[in-house]
């Protein structure tokens, strides 16, 4: 139980690190730390195949193109400008009502019950690939023109226009 | 993996909404007040991450196997979006020779 309170503290510790380090590499260290305690938490939650998935997609692939987008426009600059500290205020402000709304929408539900895993192999990819390939595979196959179009549009978005050069 | 699976047994369904809204306004907070486009893209990624753990924690509690189908369409979703975003990212860079988004405020009204 206490794992998992520990395990949230790092969460929201790194996310915060995220939004207020300086330097952007920075950053997306800390978004790749970030991540790696979701990971944790989804083995808590003995969804297996959530923790790979999110390990390999989100902290394989997506953090990696992130950084190599950074790399590849590196500004070589320390810090961006920064924006005032008014808005800055604001923006936190902003966040922080938001926070204090959501819980007390939640507090006027009252106390939950606990979260039990009652089928331990609800998680596990061979319970996940049935549902996914029975229930769900028009979504699937869907989903893989959605990737085939973001890959064309990426392409399509980032070569430079053979007119303008 | 009993063991593993019996460090959450005594967590309130409650705790987990509370995490996910914490990191939710994070990601909310992160998106006002940073100005670097690649923050911000990060901050929704955040934002997108906080779901997904509330998703798979529901689906946990409800027995039901749907919603970590529907957390792996997200994170297909979100392959997809990173990709898109940050070309439209790199295209602005081309242009402007920077990633302010300050600079981008002909979008203002």
């Amino acid at each position: 139980m206490s794992t998992f309170y520990f395990i949230a503290f790092l969460s929201i510790f790194f996310s915060i690190l995220v939004i207020s380090a300086k330097n952007p590499v920075h950053s997306i260290l800390y978004l790749i730390l970030t991540f790696f305690t979701f990971t944790i938490h989804y083995i808590l939650l003995n969804a297996q195949f959530l923790a790979i998935v999110n390990f390999i997609v989100y902290m394989g692939a997506i953090l990696v193109l992130f950084l190599y987008t950074l790399m590849l426009i590196n500004l070589n600059k320390e810090s961006e400008p920064v924006k005032p500290f008014m808005v800055k205020f604001a923006g936190v402000f902003g966040g922080g009502i938001l926070i204090v709304a959501l819980v007390a929408s939640l507090k006027s539900i009252g106390i939950s019950d606990p979260v039990i895993l009652k089928n331990p192999d609800l998680g596990l990819v061979k319970n996940l690939g049935k549902v996914l390939f029975n229930e769900f595979l028009l979504p699937f196959e869907v989903s893989s023109v959605l990737l085939l179009s973001a890959m064309v549009g990426a392409v399509l978005l980032a070569t430079k226009d053979p007119k303008a050069a | 993996m009993d063991s593993l699976t019996n460090t959450i047994h005594a967590v309130p369904l409650n705790h987990y909404i509370l995490l996910s809204t914490i990191i939710f306004s994070i990601g909310v907070i992160g998106v006002l007040i940073r100005r670097n486009a690649i923050v911000i893209f990060m901050s929704v990624e955040l934002m997108l991450n906080a779901v997904n753990l509330l998703l798979a924690a529901f689906s946990v509690y409800r027995g039901d196997a749907s919603g970590q189908v529907f957390v792996f369409f997200i994170m297909a979703l979100a392959a997809a979006e990173v990709a898109v975003g940050l070309a439209i990212i790199v295209m602005i860079y081309r242009n402007t020779n920077s990633v302010d988004i300050n600079v981008l405020n002909r979008l203002k009204w």
